[in-house]
């Protein structure tokens, strides 16, 4: 029986020492950001007793940087503060959405999106928006960064492609063009504070003859893992994103997906309603683009 | 099981503290540091009755643990009151009811003052949506939102 321990490492270097050692003496430990799951986790479905690496003391974790051609947010940045930047918002509302969309105002003070993603639920409502948007995981390794699509982190309910000897350092995003919005909806039976049934992040590009030359579409809460649905893209790619591209980008996730029934939703119900998540979501981000 | 010492700030006074790695803030304030104004509901972050600030952002404490709390300053229901007598929050929260057992009180409060810290004018969307985090089960909650809206207007009368 070991006992709990607690670190906050104040750079890369240092929080990858304590995580490598831990790492190679087979020793547990823990990278803590906002904590909003893992300290509900750690005292109900896993209690044992290991190191906690809290990251947030971290520069480059809570590092916020709007560049010319790309944004990097820290992976521990809480979701409240990404809220107050309207410059972040106005460039990915629906990467914001999302965020705002988990837990209530005291939880939006800790959660971070670089947590929503590690925790690697098919539920994190971050996730869709977060590839819908093109991010791309910026994981600190012994040997330098390695850069992850968000598509390809989560192998599994729960897990991810992190080793025990990396952290995720934050997500970088190439900024969108002017023709190209992101949104994201997610269905819940109330109106506020409960987990997606399901949730659909769209990202498209239009010309200015409103022609869609790009589209990614990506839903959560209806297989394992958060999905890329290229079919969906495909299906708005080349149309004017009117009803009948946005109807057969639905039956594109309708097909894509493979969806459990729990409390929340029964597989038809789920297949059914990430077609018109698909939509909507798409409608919203084809307005948001001709608006820009 | 090592203790780390922790120093912070507490409604303004400096304190120091011995906490196990695994303690929340929560439980330091009330069994440590005999701070019981900020009450457990759920421990599990999500009902808010533990709710305080931590340089001024709103968070369950029972959601943080004490060692993050170094070098922090965190205000507490204890905190929210000034030398003459209650805030305006408290004093509208008795002149409309808007309690019952009080268990939510001090979340509701602490989380109400963080909203008209940051928008003194909220509508009553506003504020319902601000205050979803915080559970009531006796009041039903209309009498918590006039008690805010009171509030604000007698905020903005004082300003």
């Amino acid at each position: 029986m070991g006992a709990f321990a607690y670190v906050a490492p104040s750079s890369v270097a240092e929080a990858l020492a304590v995580l490598d050692e831990h790492a190679s003496q087979g020793k547990r430990a823990q990278v803590l950001a906002g904590g909003t799951d893992v300290l509900v986790q750690m005292r109900t479905v896993d209690t044992q007793p290991r190191m906690l690496v809290d990251i947030k003391g971290v520069a480059e974790t809570n590092q916020l940087d709007i560049g010319a051609t790309e944004t990097f947010i820290g992976a521990a940045i809480p979701s409240a503060q990404l809220n107050e930047n309207a410059e972040l918002k106005a460039l990915f509302p629906g990467v914001i959405e999302s965020a705002d969309l988990i837990g209530s105002t005291q939880i939006q003070g800790r959660a971070s999106i670089g947590g929503n993603l590690c925790n690697s639920s098919p539920a994190g409502d971050t996730i869709p928006a977060l590839i819908a948007s093109r991010g791309v995981c910026i994981i600190a390794t012994s040997g330098g960064n390695r850069e992850v699509p968000v598509e390809d982190f989560v192998t599994g309910v729960g897990k991810n492609v992190l080793e025990n000897n990396e952290f995720l350092l934050g997500l970088k995003f190439p900024n969108p063009s002017p023709g190209t919005a992101d949104a994201y909806l997610r269905f819940i039976p109330r109106t506020e504070m409960d987990i997606a049934v399901v949730g659909v992040g769209v990202s498209v590009t239009i010309d200015e003859n409103g022609n869609c030359t790009a589209a990614r579409v990506a839903i959560g809460a209806v297989a394992p893992t958060v999905l890329l649905v290229t079919q969906a893209g495909e299906a708005l790619t080349g149309t004017q994103l009117d009803d009948a591209a946005l109807q057969a980008a639905g039956e594109a996730c309708t097909a894509a997906s493979s969806p459990i029934s729990d409390k929340r939703g029964t597989v038809e119900y789920r297949r059914r309603v990430v077609a018109v998540l698909c939509r909507r979501a798409t409608a919203i981000a084809r307005d948001r683009a001709k608006a820009r | 099981m090592s203790k780390v010492q922790i120093s912070s700030s507490i409604n303004g006074e400096s304190v120091e503290f011995l906490c196990e790695p695994q303690q929340s803030l929560m439980d330091i304030l009330r069994d440590e540091l005999s701070r019981t104004g900020t009450k457990e509901g759920c421990a599990t972050g999500d009902c808010g009755a533990c709710s305080v600030l931590i340089d001024g952002r709103l968070v369950c404490s029972c959601l943080v643990l004490g060692v993050e709390a170094e070098g922090k300053e965190i205000t507490t229901i204890e905190g929210i009151a000034g030398e003459d007598g209650l805030h305006p929050i408290q004093q509208q929260f008795l002149e409309h009811a808007a309690l019952q057992c009080g268990i939510c009180t001090p979340g509701f409060i602490v989380a109400a003052k963080a909203l008209l810290d940051r928008n003194p004018d909220p509508d009553e969307e506003t504020i319902r949506y601000w205050l979803a985090g915080n559970l009531c089960r006796c009041t039903g909650y209309d009498k918590i939102i006039r008690a805010v809206q009171g509030a604000a207007q007698e905020l903005a009368q004082q300003a």
